[in-house]
């Protein structure tokens, strides 16, 4: 035990010792993949992500993960803890997974880089495939918008959740389908697909349609709702595929809908001398 | 300037058809899921069979008599029970399915607030109910292939 | 074809089925319960005149007709989804599509034609 470990025994009272099992393997090397236990005292409020900084810190440098912001906000940390996709920086080890025993193992599905470390490649190119971005018809005004676009709070509601995606790529490890085809697009991307769909401000029903009405397309989800249980920012991939799907047979039924239009710019109005100017624009 | 693109070394990790039957620790519907696709699997392979065996009474008396007589037994007679314990599940599992695939039952998004609820965990009730209607279904039919038979 | 169109069928169907096979269920496999409670008459529903007899009427015909062609339907389209759910070339995905086709197609026309020559033979 190093002296680290000593201090923080000194400054935390309740520690408890928990055997970490991470999944080892580097490509230069080409070994075999292998687990590596290591025994960390951890103190009551370490999430995953600190256990696994901890021990590369202080036990074995070599150990690769990928984090960054500890606060679950950037979704670099998910991995398979305990046979689940969870964030590390938000899974309490002592609280939350009550076990003396934390397995580690990369995400599900995805290439593996290195150690615990994924390749999210694939994924990054099932959520551009979808499109997601507002399209309008005006090419020219998608360009150079002449105004904002009406919205009312309720037509918000309608995608907020779904635009609450972190691309951590939990859903897609947990997904029963993308664990052997390659070409369905994902709870992720489907989502997103949804999530722009149904927002009144897009035009890009059609332009999004290929990608999403194929034979490897939303059609390949079956409501298993893994996807929706592994997301750790309650973004329910699930319940935005089967509106998706809905929506999908809604337009091929007639289902027309205008987007919203451009905001009528205020006439006769006098601006206050206290509001400031806009800054100049930095890119240009 | 010459850029250097170093080949990228990974390791496969896709789970597999062995994916689709470990169930993890996620909800009930992901059991489901894999029952429904065994339980259809089941079902198509009898009903080919099915066809062609009903198919004989084309054939007149004697044919259908020996069709039937190829197919009873107590093996066959609990497979026949299988099978529509598997219709029971399926049929009802479907309506479930259904209902959500056209977005019938599952209400409106709503912003996450800890702790999430997801669609499926709202329609439970719904899901349980199916369960629970399919399980008597085949408590009745295993009263009838079983004790009345 | 879009495959939202196959999908919206395979719905469809599954709906159909419920009914149909209900029906078919009742009559052949829950027989003893449904004479027990007088829905339907005493008898060996299996015995060779009783599916003559059943094979004369014009309902019977719908119902056989509809129930395989929709079961047919919906049993082969998740049996392709399946199959098209394991990764393979485009090459493997256009052969498992022809191949599930044909073998459907064959089953149907089969089936089509054991039903029909049995409605004739029953009126005859």
């Amino acid at each position: 035990m190093s002296e680290t470990n000593e201090s923080y025994k000194t400054n935390f009272a309740e520690t408890k010792d928990i055997v970490f099992k991470i999944f080892r393997y580097d490509p230069d090397v080409n070994t075999e993949p292998h687990f590596d236990t290591f025994t960390v005292p951890v103190v009551k409020g370490w999430t995953v992500l600190d256990a696994v900084m901890h021990i590369k810190e202080n036990m074995d440098s070599t150990v690769s993960y990928r984090a960054s912001c500890r606060m679950g906000i950037c979704g670099s940390c998910a991995m398979d803890i305990n046979g689940k996709p969870r964030l590390a920086c938000q899974t309490q080890v002592i609280a939350e997974l009550q076990s003396d025993e934390v397995v580690i193992k990369p995400l599900a599905n995805y290439p593996i880089l290195r150690d615990i470390v994924p390749d999210l490649t694939p994924l990054i190119q099932n959520h551009e495939a979808v499109k997601p971005y507002i399209i309008r018809k005006d090419k020219e005004d998608q360009k150079n918008p002449k105004g904002e676009l009406y919205q009312t709070p309720d037509e918000l509601e309608e995608y907020l959740q779904f635009s609450y995606c972190i691309k951590c790529g939990a859903c897609m490890a947990a997904c029963p389908v993308v664990a052997t085809d390659e070409e369905f697009p994902g709870p992720q991307a489907l989502t997103q697909a949804y999530r722009y769909t149904i927002d009144t401000r897009d035009d890009g029903f059609m332009e999004r349609i290929d990608s999403v009405d194929k034979t490897h397309g939303a059609w390949r989800c079956h409501f298993a709702g893994a996807c929706s249980d592994a997301c750790p920012k309650g973004v329910d991939p699930a319940f935005a595929i089967q509106l998706l799907k809905r929506e999908i047979t809604a337009r091929k039924f007639g289902k027309k809908r205008e987007p919203a239009p451009i905001a009528k710019q205020p006439v006769n109005v006098k601006r206050l001398e206290s509001v400031p100017y806009p800054p100049e624009k930095t890119v240009k | 300037m010459k850029t250097v693109v170093q080949e990228k070394k990974t390791r496969p990790n896709r789970l597999g058809i062995g994916g689709w039957f470990y169930g993890g620790k996620y909800g009930a519907e992901r059991y489901i899921f894999v029952l429904h696709r065994l339980a259809g699997l089941g079902i198509l392979l009898y009903f080919i069979i099915h066809i062609f065996v009903t198919g004989q009474k084309i054939h007149g008396k004697e044919a259908w008599n020996a069709a039937m007589s190829s197919v009873s037994g107590t093996w066959f007679h609990i497979g026949e029970y299988l099978v529509f314990a598997a219709i029971a599940f399926h049929g009802l599992n479907g309506i479930r399915l259904i209902l959500a695939e056209f977005g019938l039952v599952l209400g409106k998004p709503k912003r996450p607030i800890y702790p999430y609820t997801t669609a499926n965990m709202r329609i439970r009730v719904l899901t349980w109910s199916m369960m629970i209607l399919a399980a008597i279904l085949m408590l009745v039919g295993g009263y009838d292939f079983f004790l009345m038979h | 074809m879009r495959e939202s169109t196959l999908w919206f069928w395979h719905l469809i169907a599954g709906i159909v089925i419920i009914f149909v096979l209900g029906i078919h269920i009742g009559v052949m496999h829950l027989d003893k319960i449904m004479q027990a409670i007088g829905i339907m008459s005493a008898g060996d529903v299996l015995s060779y005149a009783d599916v003559l007899a059943r094979a004369k009427t014009i309902a019977y015909l719908i119902i056989y007709l509809l129930l395989m062609w929709f079961a047919l339907y919906h049993g082969f389209y998740g049996l392709r989804s399946m199959i098209l759910e394991i990764s393979m070339s485009k090459t493997a995905q256009a052969v498992v599509n022809w191949v599930i086709f044909l073998f459907g197609f064959g089953l149907a026309v089969y089936g089509t034609y054991a039903i029909i020559i049995g409605y004739t033979m029953a009126n005859a």
